[in-house]
């Protein structure tokens, strides 16, 4: 049942540039894509390790800098009068660098923020984020600054054979995001129902339990947040190929808390929460762009955090799955109430 | 050297600003333990009731400086009635995230109101600043300095000298004994939330006419009270003073020797800093108010 659902749901997704032929709303799409990708690997940390993790878009950031950066070249002065010069590299290899160097961050901020529990994590990951977005606009040399990397190129498959596919349309695009976005979801589910996602489960529910009986928990948090920060490079070096210009506000705080409240919407931890969350976050502002001012927008975006916080405080995939298992329980009398993915866990 | 001295006098006055903040922040996050990321919204609005006081209505600047502090009250005690009381026993986390939204709705509230647009507050001081042997400061910050100060001490009072403040000190430390001694703590943490927000506004009516007022002027507001309130440990009034006053160094000799563009870095930094070798702050030998 559970896999037709998936291929249908797949299926679906992947016809809809055969049918949807505005190029707007192609575009929103694809960076909702994006940003659903960030908001699935914010959900690894938040949703099933329980760390509030209010600097992920550094990672992003950097994931999409370090792309920019391989495809664009670039020449700096370095302390002692040398220069490092790199000339530019096919986009792809900046794919891949992406990944490595957002992942690499990760180790290095939890291995730091991991000392410290709850609002001092949630602090000390926002400093770090403002920090790597304050660099980025004032190392003018590397980054341009306010001025922004330009002309970022597009991404080009290689195909053996065939030489290679440069990704220009908003279609090819959309098939590139709909995939990594899939590897994502796949990867993350892998994951959580493996051994070590049991094991980032159980410290999240309960810490001082989860280490009497053996889990390592600076290790497990430390795999989680540089695999959650290499997804995120990777959405960022994805939005830094399609837009082709990064500027030092792609760190802002407001993007955080984009993802949070995808997350948060959609229902943390659950692997569909995100992005039924991220759709309908990214796409309520195209909806909302011809009624509304768009401070009105984000007036009405503040407002709809606080009153999904009050009254579907887990979420709404959450929500609704209990709903459906509380039905199906109903109906068959006595029957064990299944415990689904999201169903077994207590509310938050 | 006298530019050394001249970073001091800078110092003095943004760190008694600073302080403000810090105090305000420090009291809510000690006493009710919410992250409150309204406090950089309720700096702006205490900048921005300046600004209506004094350029729209034409009223006289000292008047303005008492409506903006009453003003932050009652915004404060508002969000704290409508928000934060429903949410009493939920995790920091879902807290912390009904603060974030009523900070976004905020803010864009102050952009669609007024626009992106900088104002600034005409003041009755004179242009020409006083200039002392090397070093030379305004009479507007002069001003700002002696009125930071008398809030700081005026506060202080409250906390220790009052019975409020004691009730304030007693739910710190334990809100259910406190309760039980007949404290009514609900009426505390509103309490303690206005009177946070307050100084929040009374720092940003104080600032603003200094620099410019513009919506998104507190969200950096809001990151230094942070700092100032981890490098003086939670709940730590006096602490938070003084971390208001480090942090204001740190960010004038950052400014003046490294680069002005990293100035607003060092609020972060001193975070990443503490946080990593001294969590409980620099003053901390237990947590308490007072």
């Amino acid at each position: 049942m559970r896999a037709i659902i998936t291929i249908l749901v797949i299926a679906a997704l992947a016809s809809v540039p055969l049918w949807l032929r505005d190029p707007y709303l192609l575009n929103a799409l694809i960076t909702t894509g994006i940003f659903v990708i960030g908001a699935m690997s914010l959900n690894l940390l938040l949703g099933f390790t329980g760390q509030l993790s209010l600097g992920h878009i550094a990672f992003f950031g950097i994931g999409a800098y370090v792309s920019a950066l391989t495809s664009l070249g670039f020449d700096i002065g370095l302390p002692g009068g040398l220069r490092l010069v790199h000339t530019p590299w096919p986009p792809i290899i900046g794919f891949v660098l992406a990944i490595l160097i957002a992942g690499l961050c990760g180790y290095f901020v939890g291995l730091l923020s991991f000392r410290v529990r709850g609002a001092y994590f949630v602090i000390v990951t926002i400093s770090f984020a403002e920090v790597v977005r304050l660099v980025a606009l004032n190392w003018v040399e590397l980054t341009q600054g306010p001025l922004a990397l330009t002309n970022i190129p597009s991404i080009a498959l290689p195909l053996p054979g065939f030489g290679e596919l440069t990704l220009r349309t908003k279609m090819q695009n959309y098939y590139l995001v709909l995939v990594v976005a899939l590897t994502a979801y796949f990867l993350i589910a892998r994951l959580v129902h493996s051994h070590f996602g049991r094991s980032m489960r159980g410290l999240m529910e309960n810490e001082t339990l989860a280490v009497s009986v053996g889990i390592d928990v600076t290790r497990t948090l430390t795999v989680a947040a540089v695999i959650s920060a290499a997804i995120a490079g990777a959405a960022g070096s994805l939005y830094a190929h399609y837009i082709r210009i990064i500027d030092p506000e792609v760190f802002a705080f407001i993007n955080t808390v984009t993802m949070v409240i995808m997350v948060i919407s959609g229902g943390k931890g659950s692997l569909a929460g995100p992005v039924v969350g991220g759709l309908i976050f990214g796409l309520l502002p195209v909806a909302l762009r011809p009624v509304m001012a768009p401070e009105a927008q984000w007036i009405a975006y503040g407002g709809v955090l606080i009153a999904i916080l009050f009254v579907l405080p887990r979420g709404i995939v959450p929500s609704l799955a209990q709903r459906l298992t509380r039905r199906r329980s109903a109906t068959t009398a006595l029957a064990p109430v299944a415990l689904t993915e999201t169903g077994a866990k207590e509310p938050a | 050297m006298s530019e050394f001295l001249q970073h001091l006098i800078n110092m003095l006055v943004l760190g008694g600003t600073y302080a403000l903040l810090g105090i305000g922040l420090t009291l809510i996050f000690g006493i009710m333990n919410v992250v409150n990321f309204t406090h950089g919204v309720l700096y702006t609005f205490g900048a921005y009731i300046m600004f209506i006081v004094v350029q729209q209505l034409g009223l006289n600047f000292f008047l303005a400086l008492p409506v903006a502090v009453l003003a932050g009250w009652l915004l404060g005690a508002a969000i704290e009635l409508t928000l934060l009381r429903p949410l009493r026993g939920s995790d920091i986390d879902t807290t912390m995230l009904v603060m974030i939204g009523a900070w976004i709705a905020m803010q864009s509230g102050t952009l669609w109101i007024w626009g992106g647009v900088a104002k600034s507050v005409a003041t009755p001081f004179p242009e020409a600043p006083l200039v002392l042997g090397p070093v030379s400061v305004s009479w507007l910050r002069l001003f700002v300095l002696a009125a930071a100060a008398l809030l700081i001490l005026v506060t202080y009072l409250l906390i220790n000298k009052t019975s409020l403040g004691r009730a304030m000190r007693a739910t710190f430390q334990d809100h259910d004994t406190a309760s039980l001694m007949g404290v009514n703590v609900d009426m505390i943490y509103t309490s303690t939330f206005a009177i946070g927000s307050s100084l929040a506004a009374a720092a940003g009516a104080l600032l603003g006419p200094v620099y410019v007022i513009f919506p998104q002027m507190g969200d950096l507001a809001a990151v230094k009270a942070f700092a100032i309130v981890i490098l003086g440990g939670l709940g730590n009034i006096t602490g938070a003073v003084i971390g208001g006053f480090i942090l204001a160094l740190a960010e004038e000799l950052g400014a003046g020797y490294v680069s002005s563009g990293y100035r607003d870095a060092m609020g972060f930094l001193i975070i990443i800093a503490v946080l990593i070798f001294r969590p409980t702050g620099l003053f901390a030998r237990a947590e308490r108010v007072g």
